[in-house]
């Protein structure tokens, strides 16, 4: 996979947002919101192994794992009343998670330009998803180094 | 054609209680056909995750915003907008939203400079008609489109605009950000550091009262007598002063205003909505920093 494109889980994300008509992006996302897992019980005992995103409206939290095979794990927390929050990061993990951690680094920064959304939601708040992945890449660098 | 108001006890303590309701009479009044309910939130999805029945949404930054150009949408805009929204010009428009209503007052702020004769604030907002239990839905109303009249933004009564500021330097002005971005300590609001500015502070001679110092734990507003308090009281404000309000970007500073205007009743109150992202990169406006105006 060379820098610069999608990788098949992302791009038939973006794909599934650019076919739909605007209003249904909207229904989209929310259902990347509701799909979000759970964080699992180490990470909820625990809120302080989380690495906070101020850079969301409303603040979300996440973590890293690199296995010894570099699968890369994600793990969100964002709360419910933050929905579009919650469906930014429903995508990163649709799209990102289990995948080898080159394929996750080789993911382009401006990926969530190529959703369909700027219109819908405000390139404002689409700053948000970018910063989550900002951080999920330098912490897989971190953990690798 | 205009609805009954609120005789809620608490709001007729207010300057213009005409332009509050509670959940309860947003309740009872949902189906009257003169009555149009919009939900504005910070988040963009909490409309679609359920909202009160028959309301429609408006978004702060897809809808009331120009699309290329820093400023509110033109009469045309404006017109089209509440056209499609099956808002009339003689609809009784009520905001809600997330956040204390910090976006409904800050559309209710935009509707303001158009004029919309009859807009008002539901109370407590969205949290409050959650937690008393009532209804929501995830149907989207079918309202019949309008024709709005396009009317002509007048901003010259409730906006101020940066050189106004200038020459309104040495009166009265309420800076409604967080201590840390008063002082200057943070460029930014907390948790949102993309809506920066390069240099940090406060405009000189501002008074800080944080705006949601106005709000009470369930999201309403303070009553009366605790707003004078903090506003008369503590920040030192007259009736007869000229007071301009700001914030980052003119959205909690729109709530400030809302109080300020409507709950107070002073005359001649207005939103600076260059705000700190436009003073903060001024390049030779003054600026003060640390915790005293």
């Amino acid at each position: 996979m060379t820098e610069g494109t999608l990788n098949p889980r992302l791009q038939e994300i973006a794909d599934d947002f650019n076919a739909m008509p605007g209003k249904e992006r909207l229904q989209l996302l929310l259902e990347f919101s509701e799909e979000l897992p759970a964080l699992p019980g180490r990470y909820a005992a625990d809120h302080d192994l989380l690495e906070p995103v101020p850079e969301c409206q409303t603040p979300l939290f996440l973590a890293v794992e690199v296995e010894p095979d570099e699968t890369v794990r994600l793990f969100f927390d964002a709360p419910p009343e933050a929905p579009t929050t919650r469906g930014f990061a429903g995508i990163l993990h649709a799209g990102l998670d289990g995948l080898p951690a080159d394929e996750v680094l080789a993911t382009p920064g401006e990926f969530t330009s190529q959703l369909g959304l700027q219109d819908l939601v405000s390139p404002l708040r689409l700053r948000g998803m970018a910063a989550m992945l900002a951080r999920i890449k330098r912490q897989i660098r971190e953990q690798r180094a | 054609m205009t609805l009954p108001y609120d005789s809620a006890a608490k709001f007729q303590e207010y300057a213009h209680p005409q332009m509050i309701v509670s959940t309860e009479w947003v309740a009872e009044h949902l189906d009257d056909p003169g009555l149009v309910v919009a939900e504005s939130d910070e988040d963009v999805l909490l409309y679609e995750t359920g909202h009160i029945p028959g309301a429609v949404k408006l978004d702060w930054h897809t809808e009331l915003n120009d699309a290329v150009t820093r400023d509110y949408v033109d009469g045309a805009g404006f017109a089209r907008l509440m056209s499609e929204k099956g808002i009339s010009r003689d609809t009784t428009l009520v905001l809600y939203g997330d956040r204390n209503n910090w976006w409904a007052a800050y559309a209710l702020w935009v509707c303001s400079l158009f004029g919309h004769p009859d807009v008002r604030l539901m109370d407590g907002g969205r949290a409050k008609w959650i937690a008393e239990g009532r209804e929501l839905t995830t149907v989207e109303p079918k309202r019949a489109e309008t024709a709005y009249p396009v009317v002509d933004r007048d901003d010259t009564q409730i906006r101020a605009f940066k050189d106004q500021v200038v020459t309104h330097l040495g009166q009265p002005m309420i800076d409604v950000r967080s201590p840390g971005e008063y002082s200057g300590e943070l460029l930014h609001m907390p948790d949102y550091p993309q809506e920066g500015a390069l240099r940090g502070g406060h405009i000189p001679g501002a008074k800080s009262v944080p705006w949601a110092r106005a709000a009470a734990e369930d999201a309403t507003f303070r009553s009366r007598a605790e707003l004078e308090a903090i506003y008369l009281g503590e920040a030192g404000l007259t009736q007869e002063d000229d007071v301009v309000v700001y914030c980052r970007i003119g959205e909690r500073s729109s709530h400030t205003w809302f109080v300020l205007q409507h709950l107070l009743g002073f005359p001649q109150v207005r939103n600076y909505d260059g705000s700190w992202t436009e003073w903060g990169n001024s390049v030779r406006v003054p600026i003060t920093r640390g915790a005293n105006p």
